[in-house]
């Protein structure tokens, strides 16, 4: 370690609504943050460069994949995980949708995709067939081929 | 800078992060530090002025296409920033990353070349500026040197008459590295029939992005027809120097660049008539 490498970065960031208090290795990814050092290990590590999506969270209302993202980077910022979607009341409509719409298998995507048709829903409640799979591009399934998981989030939509 | 100039080339500034942070884990970079570069304002500063288009080095790409007055005046620069990677890595990455990066295959690089757009770079002596074009050295590869910094891309207020697009050829719909990518930006004369200049760049078919400097020149003066469309294409096709590897053949990545480059002349015809 040198002097510009703390072997601890102090973060402050709201995860779910709740703030959390930190100390992250500098080089942490937000990914092993949110599991290793919180325990939500809802959010999944797949491909670790970018491409499959599974570990997506949003950022400030922005999806973004978690394991290109530092710990550090979030202080002062707002997270949202896959965990922070169903409340007391129950699932979340995208979560319900996905059950009765059979739009999982193995499970392993389904946390980022949820939360990836969370960030599309939450700002476009009725996007066409084409804009949700394009929306979900960033996001593989190795079992559904996509369908379902399409149908899904149309469901859920209003 | 201090941090960056002490650790020379073990010590990277992270934008998006999208590249740096592949890049670190599978080692083909060695750190020692990051520096965040996304607390400077000039890095996080997007500007539509009268005199162009200033987009921060660190500006995500998804604030590049979310703004209406850069989709309106400049959307050629918008086609490529679109398609860069999913929504997520929209999020984070941005042109600036996509240039330092100095892949051949950037999709935003092409459309600000042909857009004659400039790097600016603050260094330990000021700032200095390079045409786009000449920013890309190799694969991987630009004419940064030791304690300097991408600060902003610069790009000039599009002609009156003018025109851009850019597109790439892959074969899925989304989230692919281009076999081949097009951006074009002309200018036309006051009735529209007839080109004044034009600007071709080419991506994925060198070691770097390509300023298919012939093909754009001879479409200068000349009336708006398949023919002089054609003979452009067939420069730009000339001027591109493509490898065979799992993505493309040397003879499918030629004629892709020919296909290509005939599409975005006319795309780019039609935006300039409006």
């Amino acid at each position: 370690m040198t002097k510009s490498s703390p072997s601890k970065v102090h973060v402050t960031t709201t995860i779910n609504g709740q703030e959390h208090e930190l100390l992250v290795p500098p080089y942490m990814s937000l990914l092993d943050t949110l599991r290793e050092l919180i325990g939500l290990t809802g959010t999944k590590e797949g491909c670790l460069d970018g491409n499959c999506g599974a570990c997506t969270v949003s950022v400030d209302g922005r999806i973004v994949d978690s394991c290109l993202v530092l710990g550090p980077e979030v202080d002062g910022k707002t997270v949202d995980t896959v965990e922070g979607m169903a409340t007391t009341d129950g699932l979340h409509p995208l979560q319900q949708a996905f059950l009765e719409e059979a739009a999982l298998q193995c499970g392993i995507c389904t946390p980022g995709f949820l939360v990836a048709a969370k960030g599309l829903l939450d700002n476009e409640p009725s996007p066409s067939e084409g804009r949700i799979r394009h929306w979900l591009a960033g996001n593989l399934c190795r079992c559904t081929g996509y369908d379902k998981i399409v149908r899904a989030v149309q469901k859920a939509s209003s | 800078m201090a941090v960056l100039n002490e650790h020379g080339d073990r010590a990277r500034p992270l934008a998006g992060g999208t590249d740096l942070l592949v890049k670190a884990r599978a080692n083909v970079w060695e750190l020692d530090a990051v520096v965040d570069v996304k607390n400077i304002p000039e890095l996080m500063n997007l500007t539509v002025g009268k005199n162009g288009l200033s987009i921060g080095a660190g500006v995500p790409c998804y604030q590049v296409y979310e703004n209406s007055e850069v989709a309106d005046e400049y959307p050629g620069i918008i086609d490529g920033t679109s398609i860069i990677g999913g929504i997520q890595i929209q999020s984070r990455a941005g042109l600036g990353g996509n240039l330092c990066n100095a892949a051949p295959s950037g999709d935003g690089i092409p459309a600000l070349i042909a857009h004659s757009a400039v790097a600016r770079i603050a260094g330990p002596s000021g700032t200095r500026e390079v045409a786009v074009e000449e920013f890309c050295t190799g694969p991987s590869r630009t004419v940064l040197q030791l304690g300097e910094l991408l600060v902003s891309i610069e790009v000039p207020k599009p002609a009156t008459n003018s025109g851009a697009a850019y597109t790439r050829f892959i074969p899925r719909n989304e989230m692919d590295i281009a076999v081949a990518g097009v951006g074009v930006y002309v200018v036309l004369d006051d009735s529209g029939n007839n080109f004044e200049s034009a600007r071709i760049a080419l991506a994925s078919v060198g070691p770097t992005p390509i300023l298919a400097t012939e093909a754009g020149d001879i479409l200068a003066g000349k009336p708006v027809n398949d023919e002089t469309i054609g003979s452009a294409a067939s420069l730009a096709r000339d001027a591109a120097s493509p490898i065979t590897d799992m993505r493309g053949t040397i003879e499918q990545r030629k004629h892709l660049i020919e296909v290509l480059t005939g599409r975005m002349i006319k795309q780019a015809v039609e935006r300039a008539r409006g």
